[in-house]
């Protein structure tokens, strides 16, 4: 066993589940989607990003070209929401809500991409 | 670049990660702890888009305060935390980043990735030269001059630091690394379309020879141009190929026999061969008669079989018992007894070619006392000795250096010169006089600059489209001034090749042929006026008839009706 694996494993499934646990629920209804959840998977999601800063494989670089993607897709998120909330003002109306949690769907998807890469990187590499 | 990149990044992971955390600990323990309002009263905590903002401006040492409302104490006793925490971590990252920079590793990668960054952005047609001292400044000065671009690989950082600091008119890639990995090479252009050639002139015979080998495995269409300082290794590098092999010691030999027997064919070589814009060099005489030859190593080896080939008498010195040689004497030739043994009062001429500069500089010195009007050759090993060499003054100095960067000039610009010289020794002195007081003639008193230009489409436009006209070309046509067609350019034709046919000093009447290659030599600025007539179809017309032809398609009609 190396810790190093156990905390890169560690992180890609904690920012796919945190993310997860943000979008699960009604898509336009603020009660189900917290902000603290959004923020924890912001924050998770980029330190997995930096620990997939300087690998030179090929299945590296898939790697941290979905992190990258999910960073994009969780952040345009955010701004979404401080942008309704606190710059125009609308507050959190459902069509907003959808917007920011279909946003973090998409950064779902590229997370459970990450955890598909990171298992079958462990099944061929059976050592 | 990626290299690098990777590098950057692999690194900055730590500080990156701990940035991150540090943000996230104290935007989430502002968007918990409660404020105060106005009044006193507690007032729900800041929200993550107030967080965030307080946190990006205090972390980075801005500081606007408490906004949006004035803190409650748990919030200031909080920011407490977080200015130290993040400053803290701020600076790490950027330690970091410049510890990083700064890392002799990194800027290694840094300046290897510009280089080949640089070679690959190259535009030009350009030479790689391995081995960047003496005679690969000569040799770069020269192709400099002459609007070549170089690139230059060297094992010594002071070679390479050097370089950048010279003056250039043209950006010269460097690297510091060892040309002897293919990889190196190959970064400095090997594989590139543009690439014209590869110079191998280092002092290390293996690694010219690794240089030679490399290159003709990886790309044989390649000319190749090696200095080799032992005969084993020119020997090696022509089995299999090498178009051009220097020795330095056999060069200077020869050109000392040539000295002695042909004053004047040496004379045009040193005017043909120099650095284009320096003072001509005085003609240097050698006289006839016997010769000592101190030193019978590599270089009094050659001197020793190239005056043997001229017919010279000579006695060789040297502290071994020298063999194969008929009249030797036994001594280090730094000792008056030595030199008189050897009959110095009956020599003419006497060559100081050890490998010790100092040693040299004692037997011409004891030479000279011995007999004043001696000529003395003298072998210098070590440009840093140049200031002694001078103020001894020898006739002829032999520097290792120079002669390699010489042969290599002439070699790469002008691949006519050589055949020139070779047709030249089988003229007569009388016709090298005259030859010479032509160039003088033309060219002042500074060395000419000598070109061939080779009568093609893809070379000379105007002359192809003109000769395909059936129009009739003769060589003094290229001779005519474009300002004034009365007026000769100053320069001479010196050699016209038309397949395997040679012409020396061809005659202006001499009618040109498509494909045939002619080697000029002149004042530089004449190359350039003489190419306005080679390029352009109009200004030809205009060295050809005197009319000052109209150059569009309507104009010409026009002109056609008039006429009929």
């Amino acid at each position: 066993m190396n810790l190093e694996k156990v905390i890169f494993g560690f992180f890609i499934i904690l920012a796919m589940t945190l993310n997860f646990g943000f979008v699960i629920g009604e898509l336009d209804n603020p009660v189900h989607h917290d902000v603290y959840e959004l923020f924890f998977a912001i924050v998770v999601n980029l330190i997995a990003t930096v620990l997939k800063f300087g690998e030179r494989t090929q299945i590296g670089a898939i790697h941290l070209a979905s992190s990258l993607v999910a960073d994009l897709q969780l952040i345009a998120a955010a701004g979404v929401w401080a942008t309704a909330v606190y710059l125009t003002g609308t507050g959190l109306t459902p069509g907003v809500t959808a917007s920011i949690v279909s946003l973090a769907a998409g950064a779902l998807a590229a997370n459970v991409l990450s955890v598909i890469m990171l298992l079958v990187e462990t099944v061929m590499f059976r050592r | 670049m990626h290299s690098t990149l990777f590098l950057i990044l692999r690194r900055m992971r730590a500080p990156l990660i701990l940035l991150i955390l540090s943000y996230a600990v104290s935007i989430l323990a502002m968007t918990l702890i409660p404020g105060v309002d106005a009044n006193g009263r507690p007032a729900p905590p800041l929200d993550f888009f107030h967080a965030f903002y307080f946190v990006s401006y205090t972390a980075t040492t801005i500081g606007f305060g408490e906004i949006p409302v004035a803190f409650s104490d748990a919030q200031r006793a909080w920011t407490i935390v977080t200015i130290y925490l993040t400053v803290i971590v701020w600076l790490y990252s950027i330690g970091t980043i410049f510890g990083l920079l700064q890392d002799p590793a990194m800027q290694r990668a840094i300046r290897a990735n510009r280089f080949a960054a640089e070679v690959r952005r190259l535009r030009q047609p350009f030479y790689l030269i391995a081995g960047c001292g003496e005679t690969g400044v000569l040799l770069l000065h020269a192709l400099d001059s002459r609007n070549q671009q170089a690139v230059v690989l060297d094992i010594d950082p002071e070679q390479v630091g050097e370089l950048e600091l010279g003056q250039y008119q043209q950006d010269v890639p460097a690297l510091t690394a060892d040309a002897r990995l293919p990889e190196n090479l190959i970064a400095a252009g090997l594989h590139h379309p543009l690439c014209a050639g590869v110079i191998a002139l280092t002092n290390d015979d293996p690694v010219n020879l690794s240089v030679a080998v490399t290159t003709k495995l990886l790309r044989p269409e390649l000319p190749i141009l090696c200095r080799a300082d032992l005969l084993e290794t020119a020997a090696n590098m022509a089995s299999f190929g090498v178009e051009d092999v220097v020795n330095a010691f056999e060069t200077f030999g020869e050109h000392l026999g040539i000295a002695i027997n042909n004053p004047g064919h040496h004379l045009l070589y040193q005017w043909l061969t120099g650095v284009p814009g320096e003072p001509l060099a005085m003609p240097m005489e050698p006289p006839r008669g016997t010769w000592l030859v101190c030193g019978y190593g590599r270089f009094g080896k050659a001197v020793a079989r190239h005056l043997d080939k001229q017919g010279i008498q000579l006695v060789v010195v040297d502290e071994h018992p020298p063999a194969g040689h008929a009249r030797t004497v036994v001594g280090r030739g730094t000792e008056a007894h030595t030199l008189l043994e050897a009959g110095i009062e009956q020599a003419v001429g006497i060559v100081a070619g050890t490998h010790d500069d100092i040693n040299n500089l004692s037997i011409a010195m004891t030479a000279r006392q011995l007999k004043p009007g001696l000529f003395v050759v003298l072998r210098q090993n070590r440009h840093a000795n140049a200031a002694l060499f001078q103020r001894f003054a020898a006739q002829a100095t032999m520097q290792p250096s120079s002669i390699v960067a010489h042969e290599f000039l002439s070699l790469l610009t002008t691949p006519l010169l050589p055949r020139f010289f070779n047709l030249a020794l089988q003229e007569g002195d009388a016709w090298a006089d005259v030859t010479l007081s032509r160039i003088a003639a033309v060219v002042g008193d500074t060395v000419p600059e000598v070109w061939d230009r080779e009568l093609s489409k893809t070379e000379t436009l105007a002359i192809w489209q003109a000769l395909s006209e059936g129009q009739t070309l003769r060589l003094g046509d290229l001779l005519r001034s474009p300002s004034n067609r009365e007026e000769n350019l100053a320069c001479i034709p010196l050699l016209l090749k038309r397949g395997d046919e040679e012409i020396l000093v061809p005659d202006s009447d001499t009618p040109l042929l498509d494909g045939d290659r002619i080697l000029f030599c002149g004042e530089a600025h004449t190359r350039r006026q003489q190419a306005l007539g080679l390029h352009d179809y109009n200004t030809l017309n205009y060295l050809l008839t005197g009319n000052q032809a109209p150059g569009g398609l309507v104009w010409r009609r026009l002109a056609g009706a008039g006429k009929s």
